[in-house]
């Protein structure tokens, strides 16, 4: 006798006529917002959108009501709605995105990304000067906040997943308070600390200070959460093979996170380098080159943006839009960069 | 009689201790240095906004917090006159903060839903990066893209509001002026907190035990049924949480809310006309021309803000982690 294999059903799974009544109820829905909109006085995109919303639902729901009653309604709106909200939280983003790119690619061309602004003013016609100060700048900036806030965010990591000391609830809390700090605040401390109490006056140096405050919090919480992926196993090993603890975290257990711990630095620099704010009370604006980082005022990208906005005219509005492109593009292929690193690095341990 | 043969000495135990080597201590004493320095920058920060905002909260007092003027003018003697008080822009901070939570938190909560139980595979993961890159955008980013492509749609939004519920006072307006008001901050502001919120309730709603879920789905609940039953009850603290985590965030933001907002020192709560206060943007404008009087209230305001933030954040994650912690 042959053995016959019975074929699993799904009875939870959309058959070819949900699919079809899906379609249908989507399709009617739009002709119905199309119809209404065109026969009564509502107009624009925000009618069309809300009209097809509610459209489709009573479609949908006169089709669900005969097979699942009531509670089926309920389920098919609270689907609906839920969408809704993913599709306008979407709507906000792809808006920023798309506005970016269509506004801020007119005004890049090769001066603007290789001259500076000493021979023109923001109000000149596109083509004439250029941010390279600013692109050095910002570069600057975030190098001296990567210089103190990695060690500084990879040490209290360690403390935090290493060492385990009394006190890691107490740096856990703080941690997580610092990282609500308001980015205004940090520059005035900075102004209060430094600027008001030393011979030091506005310079890249204090800025990088000021985003340090910002980019620790972020590193440290990446970089615990990498470190306590790696297996305790590692760690048992290396203090099995008599190593001391120093040793098993020097040479197993930070190589085993380290890109995840690039991943971390990376995540940082994504938070700080648009920050705007600091930099008003730490760094000043400038519109040449600058290479002292310790000394004057320097030309930063966010501090172009503030500009070109607090500008005010077409010619200085399409520099901030083409300055804060470059920055977007930036931090676009370091978020990349830091989502591959970061899968890799949880896929090699599992 | 004499044993000859030599006695075998047997050797020293080996010590056995629990004290760490040299290299160790070191390293030790090095890493829990540094992890103290969350503690130091805090009150570092404290301690110099104290100290350089003492002589404007000594002058002003406890009226620091409860008038609405700020102006520095010269008497007859040519004595500067000063009056520092932040009530319109505290009030107005709570107004804009209000606002953002009011259309950020639904938002955030629906998208979380979907995208922890509706949203196919594909889809999920696409959402889920847009999400996160929305918390990467600079904020100068928002404040651009407020002002230019969200305003004249957020104006128009306006007029539809106050033309259908103009009857409620916060919607009224004395003027018809839309453009920079409270309304429009907010909208900025909650689409800067939605990553926030979303990222938090999605984090708790995902943790909701596995066995309630299918107890709830094996007594015949629908999805919805199921969402009501047992995930929104668990996470509710989460996204209270999450929510708060949002609203510090709110307090503290600078540049975006300037762009979009016409700061003036009168208290305001008709959100829709164009006139509010908030704490941080009044630090930025009023900087440019302070003098050192002004400087020292600027540095008091910074310090109440401060302690603001550190309050609702304080709050938050309390609430967050003890709601995580639960469903474990």
């Amino acid at each position: 006798m042959p053995t016959t294999l019975v074929k699993p059903i799904k009875p939870w799974a959309p058959s070819r006529t949900d699919r079809a009544l899906t379609t249908l109820s989507v399709l009617l829905s739009i002709f119905t917002s199309f119809l209404i909109v065109a026969i009564t006085p509502m107009k624009g995109k925000l009618a069309y959108f809300a009209l097809f919303f509610v459209a489709w639902f009573v479609i949908d729901s006169l089709f669900v009501i005969r097979k699942k009653g009531a509670k089926g309604v309920r389920d098919g709106l609270a689907e609906k709605v839920t969408l809704l909200g993913a599709v306008i939280v979407s709507m906000a983003v792809l808006s920023i995105l798309w506005a970016t790119a269509s506004r801020g690619i007119k005004g890049i061309n090769f001066a603007f990304l290789t001259q500076n602004m000493r021979e023109a003013s923001l109000f000149d016609p596109i083509g004439k000067g250029g941010i390279l100060h600013a692109i050095i700048g910002t570069l600057m900036l975030i190098a001296i906040a990567i210089f103190f806030s990695v060690p500084m965010g990879i040490l209290t990591a360690l403390y935090l997943t290493e060492i385990k000391g009394r006190a890691a609830g107490l740096i856990q809390f703080l941690v997580q308070a610092m990282s609500g700090v308001p980015s205004v605040v940090a520059g005035l401390f900075i102004y209060a600390a430094i600027i008001l109490n030393t011979p030091l006056r506005s310079s890249a140096f204090l800025g990088g200070l000021a985003l340090t405050i910002l980019m620790v919090p972020t590193v440290t919480r990446t970089a615990q959460e990498v470190l306590n992926l790696v297996p305790r196993d590692l760690r048992e090993a290396g203090l099995a093979m008599g190593a001391t603890q120093w040793k098993t975290v020097a040479l197993v257990v930070v190589p085993a996170a380290r890109s995840g711990l690039i991943t971390a630095t990376i995540l940082g620099v994504a938070r700080i380098a648009g920050e705007t704010a600091p930099l008003l009370f730490t760094v000043g604006v400038f519109d040449s080159y600058n290479f002292n980082p310790f000394k004057g005022d320097q030309g930063t990208i966010p501090t172009v943006v503030w500009g070109g906005l607090m500008g005010g005219t077409p010619e200085s509005v399409q520099r901030a839009w083409s300055a804060i492109f470059v920055l977007l593009v930036v931090v676009l292929i370091m978020f990349v960069l830091a989502r591959t690193l970061g899968s890799k690095s949880q896929k090699k341990q599992k | 009689m004499s044993i000859d043969a030599p006695v075998k000495a047997t050797p020293e135990p080996r010590k056995i201790t629990t004290k760490p080597r040299v290299s160790d201590q070191i390293f030790r004493a090095v890493v829990t240095a540094f992890s103290f320095s969350a503690l130091l920058i805090l009150s570092l920060i404290a301690i110099f906004l104290l100290i350089k905002g003492f002589t404007t909260l000594k002058e002003q007092g406890f009226g620091f917090i409860t008038n609405f003027e700020w102006s520095v003018t010269q008497d007859e003697a040519g004595k500067d006159v000063t009056h520092f008080g932040l009530q319109a822009m505290l009030i107005g901070t709570v107004v804009i903060s209000i606002v953002a939570l009011a259309i950020a938190v639904p938002l955030s909560v629906l998208t979380a839903l979907f995208l922890t139980f509706y949203a196919p595979e594909g889809i999920k993961k696409f959402l889920v990066t847009l999400v996160d890159l929305m918390a990467a955008f600079p904020s100068i980013l928002y404040g651009l893209w407020g002002f230019f492509v969200l305003m004249p749609m957020a104006e128009y939004w306006a007029k539809l509001i106050h033309k259908w519920l103009g009857w409620i006072y916060i919607f009224d307006v004395p003027d018809p002026v839309y453009s920079r008001s409270p309304f429009i901050a907010g909208i900025v502001l909650s689409v800067m907190i939605i990553p926030i919120i979303t990222s938090v309730s999605r984090e708790v709603f995902s943790q909701t035990p596995l066995d309630r879920v299918q107890a709830a789905y094996a007594l015949g609940a629908t999805k919805w049924g199921m969402i009501r039953a047992v995930v929104l009850p668990f996470g509710a603290g989460g996204v209270v949480g999450g929510s708060m985590l949002g609203l510090g965030r709110a307090f503290g933001e600078t540049v975006a809310v300037f762009s979009v907002l016409n700061i003036v020192f009168r208290t305001n709560v008709q959100i829709l006309f164009t006139q509010g206060g908030n704490v941080a943007s009044m630090i930025i404008q009023k900087w440019g021309e302070a003098g050192p009087a002004e400087v020292s209230a600027l540095m008091a305001a910074g310090l109440v803000l401060f302690i603001l933030t550190l309050i609702v954040n304080f709050f938050a994650n309390y609430v967050v982690t003890k709601t995580v912690k639960s469903g474990r």
